[in-house]
Formats: structure tokens, sequence, C-alpha cells
């Protein structure tokens, strides 16, 4: 796993990243009420705000971690928002995106370096 | 750096593991341990407590004047009927400004010689100088920063409180009193900013801490957050200053009109003598070009203040703004409210709100959302 100072997770399958937010990030974020994920197939650039998490008091984006297509969007968490709050880290993923520059990985932290981040 | 103030329960909430923001000045706990949701949805079925000793409270007595004096020159600020409010009993009221444009909603009560006046932390000190330059030398104007003013709100307020205190659940809505409770002189009024029935609670700094954790204890009590009293006020349909209120707004814009009251109206004993009287009472008689609304948007997503509201897809004549907006915990969907233009304000109308670069419709609706819980005579209305 792969994190981005964004909060960010990003598991890689080849050049494919499954990307969702880290526990840290759903805990400060609260109960989630509205997702909103880009259309797949989509064409994104690193640091583009891509999805709308809102919280009953505020909203947030989740930018692409890097460049590349969306592949597929998890629709689960758009019917049920409280998903990304209860499990992070699996069921509440966000979306699988292909990388078009793996090289960018190599700028992201392990864990234990974004475990040191957010302390 | 400035400093941010501190109430004084701040140590609490720590220990509660409130996390802070910093509003009007102060750090305030948005939240505690189980989340804006959680809480506001402890409020509405059960009881919780918010810490609110940011609000301003104020005094004014007739000092070297007469009390009927100092009732007339109050009266001059705001559109309310001071003279027939019965002593311990308060009214919801407006200072407004000569262009009829508002400088505070607040709570005025009426005590045996003196008022005891409720307003917005983050405009107290404008209304402490509005009200020391307004009212004159003769009468004492007093910005109390030694208490600390809780708010226990929901359906089950009055039995947690009446295990304090018997002398309690006699009171109806914007009823006052000053009770001892818990060895504390504790000045109580059935009111509240969540539309359920509940308790403000001032008391003495030195007493704040010992007076919470006691509250704490009952079971039925849980520790809200700015947060959740954000979200409950809008379900309630309630105003906030900086959003339905300005000093640009006028009270029949906010639709407030009900806060003018009889007598202070064209044809009541004492029409007008109010500042912005004279376009208060023309809107109040002619209605005006824009009102506040609510709005129930169609799809899932919250339309938040600032939001641009259009009368269809295409138009480019913007038809006013959401003034607060977010998510409704009780509803299971996003609520808004608008300041419209009065053309688009019936109930069932639809308009087109923008959203990231989107319209999405909304309908107009009447508020409140979720209806209010007040304590009447009656019994539970």
């Amino acid at each position: 796993m792969k994190y981005t100072k964004e909060h960010e997770w990003l598991k890689m399958d080849g050049v494919v990243a499954t990307v969702g937010i880290t526990n840290h990030a759903a805990e400060q974020l609260g109960d989630l009420v509205f997702v909103e994920l880009p259309n797949e197939k989509r064409a994104v650039s690193l640091g583009e705000e891509i999805v709308v998490i809102e919280s009953v008091k505020a909203a947030s984006d989740i930018q692409a971690p890097a460049d590349g297509t969306i592949l597929e969007v998890n629709k689960n968490i758009v019917e049920d928002p409280n998903l990304v709050n209860s499990d992070p880290l699996g069921a509440g993923w966000f979306f699988k995106m292909e990388i078009t520059d793996p090289s960018i990985l190599d700028t992201m932290m392990d864990e234990a370096e974004y475990l040191d981040f957010i302390s | 750096m400035i400093t941010s103030l501190k109430t004084a329960l701040h140590d609490i909430h720590q220990a509660l593991n409130g996390r802070f923001i910093t509003y009007a000045g102060y750090e305030m706990p948005v939240q505690y341990s189980d989340g804006v949701l959680q809480e506001h949805k402890h409020t509405r079925a059960s009881c919780g407590v918010f810490d609110v000793s940011h609000m301003g409270q104020i005094l004014i007595s007739p000092g070297s004047g007469s009390e009927e004096d100092l009732t007339r020159s109050l009266e001059m600020l705001v559109p309310s009927d001071l003279f027939s409010l019965p002593e311990n009993k308060q009214c919801y009221s407006l200072l407004t400004n000569s262009s009829g444009g508002v400088i505070d909603d607040l709570i005025i009560t009426k005590c045996k010689d003196y008022f005891f006046l409720v307003c917005n932390a983050s405009r107290k000190s404008l209304v402490f100088e509005h009200l020391r330059l307004r009212l004159g030398e003769a009468f004492k104007v007093q910005l109390l920063d030694n208490r600390a003013l809780f708010a226990v709100q929901g359906p089950l307020s009055d039995r947690v409180l009446t295990r304090f205190s018997s002398h309690l659940s006699d009171m109806n809505f914007l009823d006052f009193k000053i009770v001892q409770i818990l060895g504390t002189e504790c000045w109580v009024s059935r009111s509240g900013y969540t539309g359920e029935d509940g308790f403000e609670i001032s008391v003495e700094n030195s007493r704040a801490e010992a007076w919470f954790k006691e509250i704490l204890s009952c079971k039925e009590i849980k520790p809200v957050g700015l947060g959740a009293r954000d979200s409950l006020r809008l379900e309630a349909g309630l105003c906030l200053y900086g959003n339905e209120l300005s000093e640009t707004i006028t009270p029949v814009e906010a639709d407030l009109g009900w806060v003018i009251h009889k007598a202070r109206r064209v044809g009541g004993s004492r029409s007008g003598g109010f500042l912005g009287e004279e376009i208060i009472l023309r809107q109040l008689n002619s209605g005006a070009s824009q009102k506040r609304v609510g709005l129930l948007p169609i799809g899932r997503a919250p339309m938040r203040a600032g939001c641009k509201i259009f009368g269809d897809k295409h138009s480019s004549t913007e038809i006013g703004s959401i003034s607060s907006g977010g998510f409704s915990p009780i509803l299971n969907k996003p609520i808004s409210m608008a300041i419209l233009d009065t053309t688009f304000s019936k109930p069932g109308t639809k308009v087109c709100v923008e959203l990231r670069g989107n319209r999405l419709l909304a309908d107009v609706t009447c508020l409140p959302f979720v209806s209010h819980n007040y304590k009447s005579k009656k019994g539970n209305a």
C-alpha cells in the first residue's frame, strides 16, 4: 500500500491502483452522507478534484493521486456513504484507475511513513 | 497571533474528546467522540447538553432612569411590544438598523426591574456598543463575562432537569425563572435553538464545571457540539445571523414578520418608532422583493451556503442564493434555506441551484423541515 499527503491509500495490481481514504481521514471527516464519483473511462490528472464527499457539516474533495484513467468506481458508497466510515480500507474504496506513469508511486509514503506523517 | 477565547468549560470539552474549531473568536467543540450525526439524532430522541457560553449575556437596568423610560428607549431599538411582555417572560427579537437591516437577533427577557438579553457571540461587542450608544447614559448596560450558558435540549430535557429542581416542569416555552439548583443561582429559560423542548441555563463561571459534570452524569444526556447545533437549527428552520440575517436583510425578507408585534405595526398603539421602521412597515404591508424560504434538493447532493439559484436550467438571471444548507439526519436527505426572489417563493415552485458547475433542481418548501416540539400550556404541542 502507498499513501499520499492527501490521506489517500493506493493498492497496486500491475498498473491499476485501487484508491480509497485512510482510517485517519475517515475519522476526521466524520459520518459521510453524500459521495459523488467520477465517470468511468475519464482521463484525470494528478491533483484534479474528482470525488466529492460530504458530511453533515462540510463538503470535501478527493484528488486524483496520479495522472491516468478511471476504470471503475465503487457505486456501493454512493448508495451507502457510511461504508467509507465503517470500512475505509476495504468496502469503502472509491475508484480503480490505470496509472500512466507508475514511477510516481516512488514519491508516495509507505505505511510507516504515513503513520509518522499523521502523528 | 491572536489567542482564542475559551469558555469556563474548555477543560471538560477536552476531557470529553471534543474536536475544536474557532467560532466567533472562541475555541469551541464542533463535536465530541460520537460525531455530528449521532449527536444530532440523540438530541431529537433524548437529550443533549450544549455549551453556549460564547453567546453574549447582557443586563440592562434603569440605572438613574425609570423602568418605564428604559422600556420606551429599548423599544426604539427593537420592533417588539416590550410594555406587554410580562415579568419572567421572553420574546425573540431583532435589533434593527436605520436601513431596515438587522444588527443581531436576540432573546429579550423581562425580569423584575431589568431586561436580560442573550445575543450572538459574533455580534456581542457590537450589540453592547449599540445599546450603550443608543440607550444613553441614564441606563446601565452590562455585558456579563462572568457567566456560562448551557442549553439542555431534547424531549427528555424536562425529565432530566426535574431531578435537580421541582420548579422547572411548570415552565412553558419562553418562560424565565431564577431558581437554586445544586446550590447555585440559575437563570433558567424554557427555550433553545433546536426546535425541541429544552432549557437554557445561565450560571456563574465558577460553578459551570461542577454543573456541567452533574448534568452529564444523567444517562439520557450526551454532550453536543456546534456542528449538530447548526444542523438542528437548520432542520428547525431557524435563522442564523450571518446566513439568513444581516445588516442588509430586513426582518420581512428573513420571513420574520411575526417578530414585529401588533402594537408596533401600522395601526398599532405604538406604531413604528424603531430603527428602519419605514421600510420594515412598508414591506410588512406590501411585501418584499426577496424572502427566506426552505428548499428541498431533488437529488442527494447537499446545497450549501453561497450556491446561486436560477429560475431554470439556462437563465442567466440569478434569483437568489442558498443561505444555509446541509444534510438532515432526521429526514435523511439534504435540506437548505435560501433568500429567494419572492416571485419564486411559493411552496412547490421548482428552482435550479448551481452546484459545481451543474444546475440541479430543488423544490421550494414550507419551514420548518422538522416540526417544533415546544412545551405549551396545553401540554407538549
